[in-house]
């Protein structure tokens, strides 16, 4: 039993670690790709990151709410995750590209 | 000592992963990466025993989400010829914001590096067996946070709404697609 | 109702006919402008004459502080001693002859109501400088009376023929008052830190009761600023080239101001401080031989001008040059003495000759005039009586005021009396010269003006009477003693009484027999002018040159002794020039270019700038992350989170 007390212990360190590596590597690859596609897939790591980081919380306290709110996340990515989705395919068939310095319209 | 070793071992394939995802050139293949990523991040929280939340995690994301994105992409027909590039001096100012970024969030979250909180050793136990379990869950949820579950059905609603909406064709100027 | 309430009653007045006539004055009719804007100077006029009638000591009353500090005090006081109830009865007693005649000679005019409120400003304007027992309400009233100058000699500035000419001469005469102005400003400074105060009272005791030696730095710098401000409102030499000019505002405007009230606020000035001048004997050297030079000087020049009015202008500056005289020797009742007379008959003159240019549909110039005797009557009548008692005709006012000029004159030397006989003989020759000119001989004019000459109407030839009795009968004020014995001199008694200064004076007055004896030899030089400009100028063949045929010391005459000219060559163009050589420098070259310069440097950052709106996205969301970067990098910093 003490050890799942410092599992809990040890978990909060590792995941304090882990989730933010996840987290810069959903974010350079935004800042990298170019196919929008792929930038969306990246903004779904970085949700992915945080949920971890939260679920570890919660081992750590003992308490379900981080469990709640992780719930939430993955309701809110997945309805975010549709639209946008939508949006792509609309852009795709007005720009016939996916390349997301198509949308120059903002220049100057 | 094998709860850490597991612990390292899937972190490193969760990485690894994941970066399989940002560098592949060919969009089906990050797709690819990023289901197995979601299935290692589980894996991390079944390990946390947070079992609900892990299977959970594997319905949405990887199972309906990422076919979502398959969908999509077979529908576009794209291949590799016709990605996009990124000119490597803007690659490389990205990495090397990444970097700073991962330096800066890393010390902001190590302040919160806390002893836990003195509680009763019965207690303890317990709670921590069970905090995972649906049956927990599911009490937390109907009771404290239940205009928050209300209202996630009408997010719902509105993102419904949103997709149909958006996805119609329209009638005067489309012949192709 | 008590004294000093009818004290407040004379000074609002005037300013109640500029309230109602200048706000609602445009929808009444002429004549309840008129009525209103007479009445308000007239009713003051009574009270004045009520409180004359009643008067055994001078009045204060003290209606507000306006400053106080804790070294000094400023109130808004009054004083009611002779001099200001005389000079107060002079504006009011005029001012309402001049208002009524203003009915008449403005009727028609667009501005009749304008007219009438800048009239009513300036009789308050002068009644607050006359009553006034500090200097500072005599700056107000000075300052004031300058405004409604500029204001009513620019009256009709947009005269299409004129109208230029107008501004031009009213701001001359501006600007002319203000280098007066400054002497007065000065004056006030020296006074302040001398005394510590600037009521006329306080001053005065300290000077009369205090050891004060003469010709002292102080006394002579005060004197000389306060003739400084004198001269320049009085119109002497040097500053006396605005007078002329001011004749292009409207004749009442002229009558009024320039010759019975606002020129002799350089005088009032000057009786006021009579202790002061009386220890500097050096400022009263320079007065007297300043208002000798104006007095011969601008007679001179009048003895050949052809416009009506610039003859009695020039006459104005040099009656004014021979009160100065007056004022340099001591002799400051005569002074006023001579004020009031040439109160009555300068008044009238100018009025006359209103009359004289309202009938030839507005000609002034008299070449163009002549014979008018038998179509205007009365006006002939009245303008003879003024030009006898200008003249020193014997009897006449003028006559008696001149005398006591020549009296004190005489006991100073024989130079300076035989200089102001020669001005007095000029002043009969212009006089009569254009007095013949005008009303003798044949019509020289356009023949449609002459079917149209005719006599003015009644609102215009009453003032005319009024002032012509007056002229007439003004010398009895102060008779010499062997005419009336005991009540002789009765107005150097009435002002000696109660005006601060003048009572320790030692009056100066010859021996009957030297008295006599310059009146009958006055009187036969004037008869003798008399005729000889009959002779001349009366004729109808008198050769009428015109300005450019003018040879030798008449042209000298007639181009007014080329001083305007020098004053533009010395003063006007050198200040034209640098002003336009700082225009140059400093405002294009120095504000202009670096307020260009400054905005052009904002735009062209801001195209800098703009460059950063790429329009990719993908900049933009590095951006975002750098953002981030920044912030939380930027809290960490602040709340010094490296220490685990």
């Amino acid at each position: 039993m003490p050890t799942l007390i410092s599992h809990a212990e040890f978990s909060k360190e590792f995941y304090l670690f882990l989730c933010p590596i996840l987290f810069t590597i959903g974010a350079v690859g935004l800042m990298i790709r170019k196919n929008m596609i792929v930038m969306l897939m990246c903004i779904e790591l970085m949700l992915n990151a945080v949920n971890l980081l939260m679920v570890s919380f919660a081992n750590f306290f003992g308490q379900g709410d981080a469990h709640i709110f992780v719930f939430f996340i993955i309701v809110v990515a997945a309805a975010e995750a549709t639209v946008g989705l939508s949006i792509i395919l609309m852009a795709f068939r007005n720009l016939r590209s996916i390349d997301v310095d198509m949308f120059k319209k903002l220049k100057n | 000592m094998t709860y850490e070793l597991i612990s390292y071992i899937l972190g490193g394939l969760t990485i690894g992963s994941a970066l399989m995802v940002i560098l592949s050139s060919h969009p089906v293949r990050s797709v690819m990466y990023l289901v197995i990523t979601f299935f290692f991040i589980s894996g991390h929280m079944v390990l946390m025993n947070a079992q609900f939340l892990a299977i959970v995690n594997i319905i949405v994301y990887a199972g309906a989400i990422m076919v979502l994105f398959l969908f999509v992409l077979m529908l576009l027909n794209l291949n590799k010829e016709s990605e996009p590039r990124m000119p490597f001096a803007a690659q490389m100012a990205a990495i090397i914001a990444g970097g700073i970024l991962l330096l800066v969030l890393l010390a902001a979250l190590a302040e919160s590096v806390l002893p836990p909180m003195p509680r009763e050793m019965s207690k303890q136990i317990a709670e921590i067996q069970n905090e995972g379990l649906v049956q927990n869950l599911g009490q937390l949820l109907f009771s404290k946070y239940i205009v928050a579950f209300e209202v996630s059905s009408i997010l719902f609603l509105a993102a419904m709404v949103g997709a149909v909406l958006l996805a119609k064709r329209e009638k005067q100027n489309n012949e192709e697609i | 109702m008590s004294n000093d309430q009818l004290i407040y009653l004379i000074l609002l007045l005037p300013l109640v006919g500029v309230f109602i006539n200048g706000v609602v004055g445009k929808r009444l009719s002429e004549k309840l402008v008129g009525a209103i804007g007479t009445l308000v100077v007239a009713v003051p006029f009574i009270i004045a004459i009520s409180l004359f009638s009643s008067f055994d000591k001078s009045l204060h009353v003290h209606a507000f502080t306006m400053l106080e500090l804790e070294s000094f005090k400023l109130d808004a006081g009054f004083k009611l001693d002779s001099l200001s109830l005389w000079m107060t009865m002079i504006i009011t007693g005029v001012g309402s002859l001049i208002h009524i005649f203003s009915i008449g000679y403005m009727h028609g005019d667009k501005g009749f109501y304008k007219f009438f409120t800048y009239l009513n400003l300036f009789i308050f304007s002068m009644l607050v400088l006359v009553l006034g027992d500090n200097y500072m309400m005599l700056f107000f009233g000075w300052e004031g009376v300058g405004i409604c100058s500029f204001l009513l000699i620019g009256f009709h500035y947009a005269d299409k023929v004129k109208g230029i000419e107008n501004s031009i001469a009213a701001r001359k005469a501006f600007i002319m008052n203000r280098i007066g102005d400054l002497g007065l400003l000065v004056a006030c400074f020296l006074l302040l830190g001398k005394f510590g105060t600037l009521n006329y009272d306080e001053i005065g005791l300290s000077v009369i009761l205090g050891e004060f030696q003469n010709d002292s730095v102080f006394m002579v710098s005060v004197t000389l600023s306060l003739f400084l401000a004198a001269t320049g409102k009085s119109a002497q030499i040097p500053l006396f080239t605005w007078l002329p000019d001011a004749m292009a505002g409207p004749t009442p405007v002229s009558a009024l101001i320039h010759a019975a009230t606002m020129v002799t606020a350089g005088i009032y000035l000057t009786i006021r401080k009579n202790f002061l001048f009386e220890h500097a004997p050096f400022t009263q050297n320079i007065i007297l031989f300043i208002g000798i030079a104006t007095a011969l000087v601008a007679a001179f020049i009048a003895m050949k001008q052809n416009d009506i009015k610039k003859v009695l202008a020039y006459s104005t500056v040099s009656q004014l040059g021979f009160m100065f005289v007056a004022l340099g020797l001591g002799a400051y009742t005569v002074a006023l003495f001579h004020v009031t007379t040439h109160a009555f008959f300068k008044a009238l003159l100018f009025l006359g000759s209103g009359s004289v240019i309202h009938a030839n549909h507005h000609e002034q110039d008299i070449t163009k005039m002549g014979g008018l005797k038998k179509y205007m009557p009365i006006t002939h009548l009245v303008f003879l009586i003024g030009t006898l008692a200008i003249s020193g005709f014997p009897l006449l006012s003028g006559f008696f005021s001149k005398d006591e000029i020549f009296a004190a004159t005489f006991g100073h030397g024989s130079l300076v009396f035989g200089l102001m006989v020669l001005a007095a003989a000029m002043t009969t020759t212009y006089m009569f010269r254009m007095y013949f000119l005008v009303f003798h001989g044949t019509f020289r004019g356009v023949s449609h003006t002459e079917k149209h000459l005719h006599e003015s109407g009644a609102l215009m030839t009453l003032p005319l009477i009024v002032l012509a009795i007056l002229s007439v009968v003004g010398g009895a004020l102060n008779l010499p003693s062997f005419i009336s014995g005991q009540n002789a001199h009765w107005m150097d008694h009435f002002l000696d009484e109660t005006t601060l200064g003048l009572s320790i004076l030692e009056p100066h007055h010859l021996s009957d027999d030297s008295a006599i004896g310059i009146m009958i030899g006055t009187t036969i030089l004037t008869l003798l002018i008399m005729f000889w400009t009959y002779s001349v100028y009366s004729k109808s063949t008198y050769p009428i040159l015109k300005e450019q045929q003018f040879r030798g010391w008449a042209k000298w005459s007639n181009n007014k002794l080329f001083v305007d000219e020098l004053y533009n060559a010395l003063f006007v163009k050198p200040i034209e020039f640098i002003s336009a050589k700082l225009l140059l420098m400093v405002e294009n070259n120095l504000l202009y270019d670096s307020i260009l310069r400054a905005t052009s440097g904002i735009q062209t950052g801001g195209n800098q700038i703009r460059k950063i709106q790429t329009g990719l996205l993908s900049n933009y969301l590095y951006f975002m992350i750098l953002g981030v970067i920044l912030f939380v990098g930027y809290s960490l910093y602040y709340f010094k989170f490296w220490n685990y």
